[in-house]
């Protein structure tokens, strides 16, 4: 059980002067939930932008180790690799859909890697090969798969764009499975969800992760990290400030301060006093 | 969306008095006056010793203004009458069901008037010619369209390949006698080689900087093409080009003639007839690519490309090899009609291959609604068919012309058929509406 995943060590990150990151270090446990809080500013969505490889880190390794102990060094993978290779998948902050497209097509294009081997680079698909049509068919149910499962499937030939924002939510993590990923980087996903529909993205995060998909998180929505997290880690200001069970960041002086923004030490005489 | 609700609203606060009416039509017509009082209401022209000559025509100029005065009061009263312009109010629900049944029928009746069109106009040598060039552009169109409809990169060079496509053709013909059949191929993969060479140092670029690129691409081919006189011939151009030949049976009144073989009496129609239908299955050919190759997964990619990106690359998608194929399939159909365009011509010039060329084919996709094969279709015929309607109306036909393209903006400002057809569904194909689908970044 207690076997990584995912390790950062050392994470650097500038932007000129300015440090984003720095010397984060933390692991993500294999089919567990890991969360990733802090205030605003804290550098939270540049380390998931280094894990995923839209930014390439100043600094640090990122290792990701598969089911069978193959290990993969993130930090020299760029851009689109990462997720076709290290098979992490990613979903935004401000959804980021195909809204032109419909649900179906949105959740093709997230297969495309396996479609593009199985029309054999288009020319079997050109000409109408059977084994592309069975292939075509397979990715298709699988899509029907998922947009059963966020429950979605009497909208699947709907343009995305005309979604629901809580509908859009979900489409974009089922988008995101359908690239069948090791590790799921969820970037805010509770936000802008009412409260039945947050619920409801528990569940469906909980059973993810029961069919043996890790998860790191971020997220703002404390009723989601602490009801579903495993293991949270606290940053503030690019660094790390707490990590342990969300029972025990919960208690943490530290990031009590770091969330009511008061100094440290006053936080804890504040604590101690109250004790 | 929400236009139709900014414009009734701002309908709505409008004054409508008898007042407001003439002052608008003044404030026009005053503007019409400065406008054309020089345009107009001075002619100037070259004497004969050199010197400038020049007579005016206020008459003209007071009926311009005239009339611009007349046609505001017209139009605001017309504004008032009608109400807020709205496609909802002005299309009766009858003639909306009557479009959309039309809608069904119009690609396959299309199809089949084509095919029957040297049939019908067999003694009319000039619709022929006419109907070959809508057709070459509409090829021109549908190999642009995979390019800006569907992966999104505005290219406004696109006639460099057609160039590419057209010289290949030409020079492997004249210099190593290869016969047209040879050399189609050989046309479409330099142009495609052409179109990858592009592709890679405009990757980076976005919008506003890739179409500048593009825009010196194009010039840039042809300018080389002009200056390499001893392979190009310069501006002089490549002459004597073969005349296609019916799968190695000349199309003339020679014994070997394809008119002898068959013991009919020979025409030059049947050469124009057997272009017609050449180009005719090329365009096919290529329509038939397209909508193949959308319902693939690189085609599923270029759209997504279209859409979003940075979604597309954190999904896994190689964005440089995806816009390259784009790129490539693109200038591969640009190459075909140039061979087609040097065969049937049998003479080119860098002059053929002028930026008005891409610009035309560029108008012709956005027109027809970018991403649709069928308005791309009915957009050349409009834009080039439609040129030709207003022949008669000689000085007048930009002006007509230009009119007509803007109106059509207004009205449908998606183009033709702006509404895009999903490209896999699970119940339905329901198509997807205008405002949702994005234009790319370019």
């Amino acid at each position: 059980m207690s076997e990584p995943i995912l390790s950062v060590n050392h994470l650097m990150m500038r932007f000129g002067g300015i440090v984003a990151v720095n010397d984060l270090s933390f692991v993500a446990q294999r089919k567990q939930i890991t969360a990733l809080i802090g205030p605003n500013g804290a550098g939270k969505t540049t380390v998931f932008n280094c894990i995923t490889g839209f930014y390439r880190p100043s600094g640090g390794s990122i290792r990701l180790t598969h089911d069978d102990g193959h290990a993969i060094q993130l930090e020299r993978l760029n851009d689109f690799r990462i997720s076709q290779q290290a098979k992490v998948a990613r979903t935004f902050q401000n959804i980021r859909l195909f809204p032109g497209m419909t649900l179906l097509e949105n959740l093709m294009v997230a297969q495309h890697n396996a479609l593009m081997r199985a029309s054999g680079l288009t020319f079997l698909g050109l000409i109408g090969a059977p084994s592309w049509r069975q292939a075509e068919q397979h990715a298709i149910e699988l899509a029907r798969n998922w947009l059963t499962r966020v429950n979605l499937l009497d909208r699947a030939d709907d343009a995305a764009g005309n979604l629901a924002y809580g509908d859009q939510r979900r489409l974009e993590i089922a988008r995101a499975m359908c690239t069948e990923p090791a590790l799921l980087c969820l970037d805010e996903p509770a936000a802008g969800l009412n409260a039945r529909e947050s619920g409801a993205l528990n569940e469906l995060l909980l059973a993810i992760r029961g069919d043996g998909t890790s998860i790191l998180l971020i997220e703002h929505d404390m009723s989601v990290v602490m009801e579903i997290s495993d293991h949270v880690v606290v940053m503030d200001y690019g660094v790390k400030i707490a990590e342990g069970t969300p029972q025990a960041v919960r208690d943490d002086p530290k990031v009590i301060a770091a969330y009511l923004g008061a100094d440290e030490e006053e936080a804890i005489a504040v604590m101690e006093s109250g004790t | 969306m929400s236009t139709p609700n900014v414009r009734t609203s701002q309908a709505a606060q409008q004054p409508s008095g008898a007042a407001f009416i003439f002052k608008k039509a003044l404030i026009s017509a005053l503007v019409a006056l400065v406008l054309f009082s020089l345009m107009i209401g001075v002619r100037t022209e070259a004497g004969n010793q050199g010197g400038l000559i020049y007579w005016t025509r206020f008459d003209d100029l007071a009926a311009m203004v005239a009339a611009v005065f007349g046609g505001s009061i017209v139009v605001e009263l017309l504004r008032q009458w009608l109400g807020p312009v709205d496609k909802e109010k002005l299309v009766p629900p009858v003639v909306r069901s009557a479009t959309a049944l039309a809608g069904r029928w119009i690609a396959p009746a299309l199809l089949i008037f084509t095919f029957l069109v040297p049939v019908i106009f067999y003694d009319q040598r000039y619709i022929l010619d006419l109907a070959i060039l809508v057709l070459t552009y509409v090829m021109l169109g549908w190999g642009l369209n995979v390019v800006v409809g569907l992966a999104g990169l505005l290219d406004l060079g696109y006639v460099a390949f057609y160039a590419v496509g057209a010289y290949s053709y030409a020079l492997l013909a004249t210099n190593f006698g290869l016969s047209f059949w040879v050399c189609l191929p050989l046309a479409g993969i330099l142009a495609a080689f052409w179109g990858v060479l592009l592709g890679f140092p405009v990757l980076r670029l976005r919008g506003d900087y890739l179409a500048i690129v593009t825009l010196a691409f194009g010039e840039i081919i042809r300018l080389v093409i002009i200056n390499w006189q001893s392979l190009t011939g310069g501006p002089n151009g490549v002459s004597g080009i073969p005349r296609p030949t019916f799968f190695g049976i000349p199309l003339d009144n020679s014994d070997d003639g394809l008119a002898a073989k068959l013991g009919i009496e020979f025409s030059p129609t049947h050469r124009v007839v057997f272009l017609f239908y050449l180009i005719l299955a090329m365009a096919l050919l290529t329509n038939w690519v397209t909508i193949r190759l959308r319902r693939l997964p690189i085609g599923r990619a270029w759209e997504a490309l279209r859409e979003d990106e940075v979604a597309c690359r954190a999904l896994g998608i190689n964005t440089t090899t995806t816009k390259l194929t784009a790129f490539a399939t693109g200038a591969m159909f640009g190459g075909f009609a140039g061979a087609f365009f040097a065969t049937r011509q049998g003479f080119i010039s860098p002059e053929s291959f002028t930026f008005q060329e891409s610009a035309l084919v560029l108008a012709i996709v956005v027109l027809g609604g970018m991403g649709s094969q069928l308005g791309v279709a009915l957009a050349a015929l409009a834009m080039i068919g439609g040129f030709e309607l207003f022949r008669g109306l000689d000085q007048y036909r930009m002006l007509v012309f230009g009119i007509a393209m803007v109106l059509l903006m207004i009205w449908r400002p998606r183009g033709l058929i702006g509404h895009r057809a999903p490209t896999v569904f699970l119940e339905k194909s329901q198509a997807i509406s205008s405002d949702l689908v994005k234009e790319g970044h370019g």
